[in-house]
């Protein structure tokens, strides 16, 4: 990895402001990467930067965006042959504001079908693998993004996290990623799965990058009334200890379904790494949010089934026509262009929203929702920050859970209560177990990103994770404090399984 | 829980097309995964306001004036097919 690549985007944006680096050289050794791409993290990649890039603080910088991202001109398809080739007239907020700052857009991430998914395994264009061990899954649904910026292919990029889609690939791959406060980021031009959850954010190297990205993206837009301004300006962290702050971890962590030994393990060191820096650790009763998983696959499915509507071979994208009429047209098109997850999640939205059962299902669910809602409430008048793991699980190999759709869904028990919620939370690499990355979580209170942002760069630093590589990263962590990790062949040829 | 019945009938609902034996294999995924969604059934939730949005804002309002939005053209140019500026679509009568 040459020495221009192991920098972060900050470091980066700093060096090319000075001078010391052009934006040329930066783009040329990013877009050789990216070409290079062996992850099948990328859908797609542009030829060159824009000509007319402004200057700004982030000028240079490459970045990539999920596949959902509507970008003018460039294939949108949000990982579904539903949209394979679909080029939008018009360019999302999130990605206007970041290129509006002058870093140019590097290619496009490969997700989850819709954003439903906890592997990746569910694009339509095949999985992306996991650059620590390509046999295993990079998380999902933003899982194009967190492999490609923990491999280096690209400095920073931004996905969605719906019930956990940012944050747990960035913890499979370790990586920093950001789910935002709702409505802190705008959700225009994002190809939608469900509403009234989806917050764009960024994934990241490192906590610095984090805040840096976060800053670009956040922001009142008036083409999305459910945006806000935020109350804060965001600034780099710069915390170095965790004197005064509050932490509650939730008493059933370690009942938790799928709880592996070696990640609690992790889990509780780094609650003795905070005491040591100062913080006060106390066990947070969140006596609903076990019940997130059931009400997120409720409220879920139901507005992916009503946003997902759309799809009908009318406007864009697929038409499958069998000269058998209109309806014939909507059902193929549809059973042609969607893959099994969406189908079953349209399936589930449309059961919970029908007739005689919206009550027992969608009404309750919103209920269980509030429940969640004012458990947060009532912890963040004790503590500071809710702290989890982000996973409970390392990376699991391809195809372990793909004929269990619950087991996939109960990946997500930890990050599926804060977007209920609306709440932001960010997940950071917590050093290695059997060999690959898990991730601590810190919640906090909505718009409390500044200080989430702090304690976690507080922690980084303490934890020693400094962000530049999986290959250093990995030769770090396995001197100071993980397992022998065995040096991989970063030069194997992959095998790319597709559909 | 969930049968044939009711995933042939849900299916219609969604415009969804549904192979033979995709039909068996999601009545049972459903049933799994709603068993597990039954659990919230537990819960005593008497008095409690269902979640419409989740952060505090009142109504967001904006002027009513006109802008400039996509022309015709650009509205159409990704459209499987369209005629006389309009999307074409098979008849529905067919």
């Amino acid at each position: 990895m040459s020495e221009l690549v192991s920098l972060t985007a900050a470091e980066l944006a700093r060096s090319i402001a000075a001078g010391d680096v052009s934006r040329d050289e930066v783009w040329d050794a990013y877009r050789e990467r990216a070409a290079a791409d062996d992850l099948n993290a990328f859908l797609w990649l542009a030829d060159a930067p824009p000509e007319d890039a402004p200057d700004g603080p982030l000028a240079g910088v490459p970045f990539a965006a999920k596949d959902l991202f509507c970008v003018r001109g460039v294939p949108s398809q949000a990982g579904s042959r539903i949209l394979e080739g679909y080029r939008p007239p018009y360019t999302s907020t999130a990605v206007e504001r970041i290129a509006g700052a002058g870093a140019p857009l590097l290619g496009k991430t490969n997700q989850d079908e819709f954003a439903m998914g906890s592997s990746n395994e569910n694009s339509g264009y095949g999985p992306a693998l996991n650059p620590w061990d390509r046999a295993r899954v990079p998380g999902g649904s933003s899982g194009g993004s967190a492999a490609a910026v923990a491999a280096g292919q690209v400095p920073w990029a931004i996905g969605t996290d719906t019930g956990g889609s940012i944050r747990q690939p960035a913890a499979l791959c370790g990586i920093v990623g950001l789910k935002p406060t709702y409505g802190a980021v705008s959700r225009y031009g994002m190809i939608a799965f469900a509403s009234s959850l989806d917050q764009a954010g960024p994934l990241t190297r490192d906590v610095t990058d984090a805040a840096l990205l976060f800053g670009a993206m956040t922001g009142h837009d008036p083409r999305d009334a459910t945006s806000l301004e935020h109350p804060e300006e965001i600034a780099l962290p710069t915390a170095t200890d965790l004197r005064g702050v509050r932490l509650g971890v939730p008493d059933d962590v370690e009942a938790a379904e799928g709880m592996e030994p070696g990640v609690l393990e992790r889990f509780r060191a780094t609650l003795d790494a905070a005491q040591e820096l100062g913080a006060e650790v106390d066990t947070c009763p969140l006596p609903h949010a076990r019940h997130g998983i059931a009400a997120y696959y409720v409220i879920a499915p139901a507005e992916a089934s009503s946003n997902l509507a759309r799809y009908d071979g009318v406007r864009y994208g697929l038409r499958v026509d069998g000269e058998e009429g209109l309806l014939a047209m909507y059902t193929k098109t549809r059973h042609e262009g969607f893959g099994e997850e969406v189908r079953r999640r349209i399936m589930l939205g449309t059961y919970a929203l029908s007739s005689g059962y919206y009550e027992a299902y969608y009404g309750r669910a919103q209920r269980v929702r509030t429940r969640i809602a004012d458990d947060f409430r009532a912890a963040f008048e004790r503590f500071d920050f809710v702290v989890t793991p982000t996973s409970p699980g390392v990376a699991f190999p391809l195809g372990a859970k793909v004929d269990d759709p619950l087991a996939m869904y109960l990946n997500d028990f930890f990050t599926v209560p804060m977007p209920l919620a609306g709440i932001p939370a960010i997940s950071i690499p917590n050093g290695l177990s059997e060999g690959l990355p898990t991730g601590f979580q810190i919640a906090g209170p909505a718009f409390s990103e500044n200080r989430i942002l702090d304690a976690a760069f507080a922690l980084e630093q303490a934890l020693g994770f400094d962000g530049s590589g999986v290959r250093q990263a990995r030769r770090r962590l396995a001197g100071q404090r993980g397992p022998d990790v065995p040096e991989q062949d970063e030069d194997a040829e992959p095998e790319v399984p597709r559909r | 829980m969930i049968d044939r019945a009711e995933v042939l009938h849900v299916a219609r609902l969604a415009r969804l097309e549904l192979s033979e034996e995709e039909v068996d294999r999601m009545a049972s995924e459903l049933s799994a995964v709603l068993g597990h969604i039954e659990k919230i059934s537990e819960l005593d939730l008497e008095g409690v306001e269902p979640t419409s949005h989740v952060v505090d804002v009142a109504n967001a309002l904006r002027p009513d004036e006109p802008r400039p939005s996509l022309t015709r053209e650009e509205a159409l140019a990704e459209a499987p097919a369209t005629a006389e500026g309009g999307f074409l679509v098979p008849s529905p009568g067919a």
